[in-house]
């Protein structure tokens, strides 16, 4: 009797302590929003910016494969076509940034229901493949349209965002704008995924003939978020691109892409939250590593193996993994 | 004439660069069979077969030899790493597998630049750098060595898979794994067993290839990406697909970069690929899937 008390009475804690998903998502932000103050100098605030331009393309990447188990190997590549349709919209026919932006996100969408359309009535390495072949392709056009894009020397020249004539060109006055746009697509994955189209995606995700079954179109929801990710990434395209006033064509290559599969892998695929360690793993650790030089890769091989094999559920599962086994004891 | 010799001397170009692709893609096959995942460490055990072959050479002077000794160390390499980094998984699922290998492929890089160096090595063809001239068309002998070894091999893989007991073994665990560990089979063995297979085989191309290119070792993902193009292309988990494909896209990138574009040839073999692969999507050879409801 004092025993089943005691774990109601633990439980109705547990529940009224933890807040929502939503109500952490404005507390971690608004802590972020800290961060240009007490930041040591410019370039910490413009690895945050990083920091949480990568968080947008890891968190649509997690969409799509963890979420929705469709592994893309082209992200990069539509991360590299936003930032170039941005900047190439920008320099050659000197359309704002604030036009760039949606234009971006409509462009890598747009490319990936061309993609989609026949890659994703298959299931299986389809989607990884056509988007391997995709993203090298893109490569290839990054560095030799030099007329368009700059070729191998990089897109120079892209305008800032700019705001009531004020140029965001300083790390402090385009954090503001990146925290915004990574807020919003934050909340927009956490709706979506609360939504009738989230359901649908994971069980398309868990099993596509019983999805079918049950009146889900597997493929269009398929399409749909294919889409929707690519879009996600464009948008962090066309930040990254006015952000830094620059792009070159080996930010978005193949490896760029494996390393944000890696990513949501190592934050937690398929968990909400896994994307923000896996975008401050990504920014973070390369700076961090920065003082072994060549050791460098090894570091960081070494330590995703590491990961990979203790924690194969990323880290954000480590926690309730704690907690699991941690509660198992108390039990017994 | 002038057309008919320029197109025999990208055949033979096409066909050469082919096999190494055909190498390579029947390594990502084997592995592919036998866990079901990518394997992204594939294309660094060709550059570790040429760099541990020209290291080699300083030590012993015949080119075959330093060759033969760099092959069968890959392998042990790629057995070692199977051990070390797959088994250790409590849950090998595919992706695991997939996302472990990358891992695997970057520790693989570092090592090899870190022990041999960031320097791009070569060493003569295994008949010195004798060319030789046939109908108009003039290539090196080497050529000759990388076709012919490349058949032996296949011929050899041929028979160790339809022949030897192993071979069946490993084909039993990649068709049904429970159904085959029931008759006996160790399936760890055969994953174990295909990892060497792979890294031979990528090591036999590298070391094959490198008297004609070099060998850097940052060169691996790109003949990665070939070599998973290849096997995509000829039907993934096919032995025959690895060969059809690795020649088409050999023969499509050397036609294509003279007839088209140079510059584009990359994106030329990539779009002709994903065309196919949007018509036939099992590949080339590959039969489509019949998956049980």
């Amino acid at each position: 009797m004092v025993e089943a008390d005691e774990s109601v009475r633990r439980g109705t804690v547990l529940v009224a302590r933890r807040p929502s998903d939503h109500v952490w998502l404005i507390l971690i932000w608004l802590a972020l929003l800290t961060i240009p103050f007490i930041a040591p100098n410019a370039y910490v605030v413009s690895l945050a910016n990083m920091a949480l331009i990568n968080l947008i393309l890891i968190a649509s990447l997690n969409l799509l494969m963890g979420f929705g188990g469709q592994i893309s190997l082209g992200h990069a590549g539509f991360f590299g076509l936003g930032a170039y349709a941005s900047g190439i919209l920008n320099v050659k026919l000197g359309l704002s940034a604030w036009l760039g932006l949606p234009a971006a996100a409509l462009i890598a969408g747009a490319a990936a229901l061309v993609i989609g359309l026949p890659a994703l009535r298959l299931r299986g390495h389809y989607l990884s493949m056509a988007t391997l072949g995709w993203n090298a392709i893109l490569v290839v056009l990054f560095n030799q349209l030099v007329d368009l894009t700059g070729g191998p020397n990089g897109l120079l020249g892209v305008q800032p965002f700019s705001l009531f004539g004020i140029r965001l060109d300083t790390e402090p006055r385009t954090f503001p704008l990146v925290w915004l746009a990574s807020l919003l697509i934050m909340l927009a994955i956490l709706n979506l995924l609360r939504s009738r189209l989230g359901r649908a995606l994971r069980a398309v995700a868990t099993n596509e003939l019983g999805a079918d079954a049950i009146g889900v179109d597997s493929f269009c929801t398929k399409l749909l978020f294919f889409v929707l990710s690519a879009g996600m990434a464009g948008i962090a395209g066309s930040l990254y691109v006015h952000v830094n006033q620059y792009a070159s064509p080996e930010t978005f290559g193949i490896s760029g892409s494996i390393l944000l599969i890696v990513m949501v892998a190592l934050g937690g695929s398929g968990t909400y939250w896994g994307p923000l360690l896996g975008a401050l793993i990504y920014t973070a650790v390369p700076q961090l590593l920065l003082d072994y030089e060549d050791a460098e890769l090894m570091l960081f091989g070494l330590g995703m193996l590491v990961v990979l094999i203790v924690f194969p559920g990323g880290l954000a599962n480590v926690p309730g993994a704690f907690m699991r086994r941690f509660g198992l004891k108390g039990r017994s | 004439m002038q057309t008919s010799s320029a197109f025999l001397q990208l055949l033979v170009a096409g066909i050469s660069t082919g096999s190494i692709y055909a190498l390579i893609a029947l390594g990502f096959n084997v592995v592919f069979k036998s866990t079901g995942a990518m394997n992204f460490a594939q294309g660094e055990w060709v550059v570790m077969g040429g760099m541990i072959s020209a290291l080699l050479l300083g030590t012993f002077s015949s080119v075959g030899v330093a060759c033969l000794l760099a092959v069968l160390l890959v392998a042990i390499f790629g057995l070692l790493s199977e051990r070390l980094v797959i088994r250790p998984l409590r849950h090998p699922t595919a992706l695991l597998i997939t996302l472990v290998s990358i891992g695997l492929s970057i520790c693989t890089r570092s090592f090899v630049m870190l022990t041999l160096g960031k320097k791009p090595v070569g060493y003569p063809g295994f008949s010195g750098a004798t060319t030789i001239s046939l109908g108009g068309v003039t290539f090196q002998a080497q050529t000759l060595w990388i076709v012919g070894l490349t058949l032996a091999f296949l011929v050899i893989m041929h028979f160790f898979f339809e022949r030897s007991m192993l071979g069946k073994a490993l084909r039993a665990a990649a068709a049904d794994r429970e159904a085959a560990a029931i008759v006996g089979v160790r399936v760890e063995t055969t994953i174990l067993i295909s990892f060497g297979i792979a890294a031979f085989a990528g090591a036999l191309a590298g070391a094959i290839i490198t008297p004609l290119t070099l060998a850097s070792y940052d060169q691996g993902a790109m003949f990665g990406f070939k070599g998973f193009s290849a096997a995509m292309l000829g039907g993934v988990g096919s032995l025959p697909g690895a060969v059809v494909g690795g020649l088409a896209l050999g023969l499509l990138e050397a036609f294509g970069s003279f007839y088209i574009s140079s510059d584009f040839k990359d994106a030329i073999a990539f779009a002709v690929l994903l065309l196919i692969l949007f018509v036939r999507p099992s590949g080339l050879l590959g039969r489509a899937d019949v998956v049980k409801v």
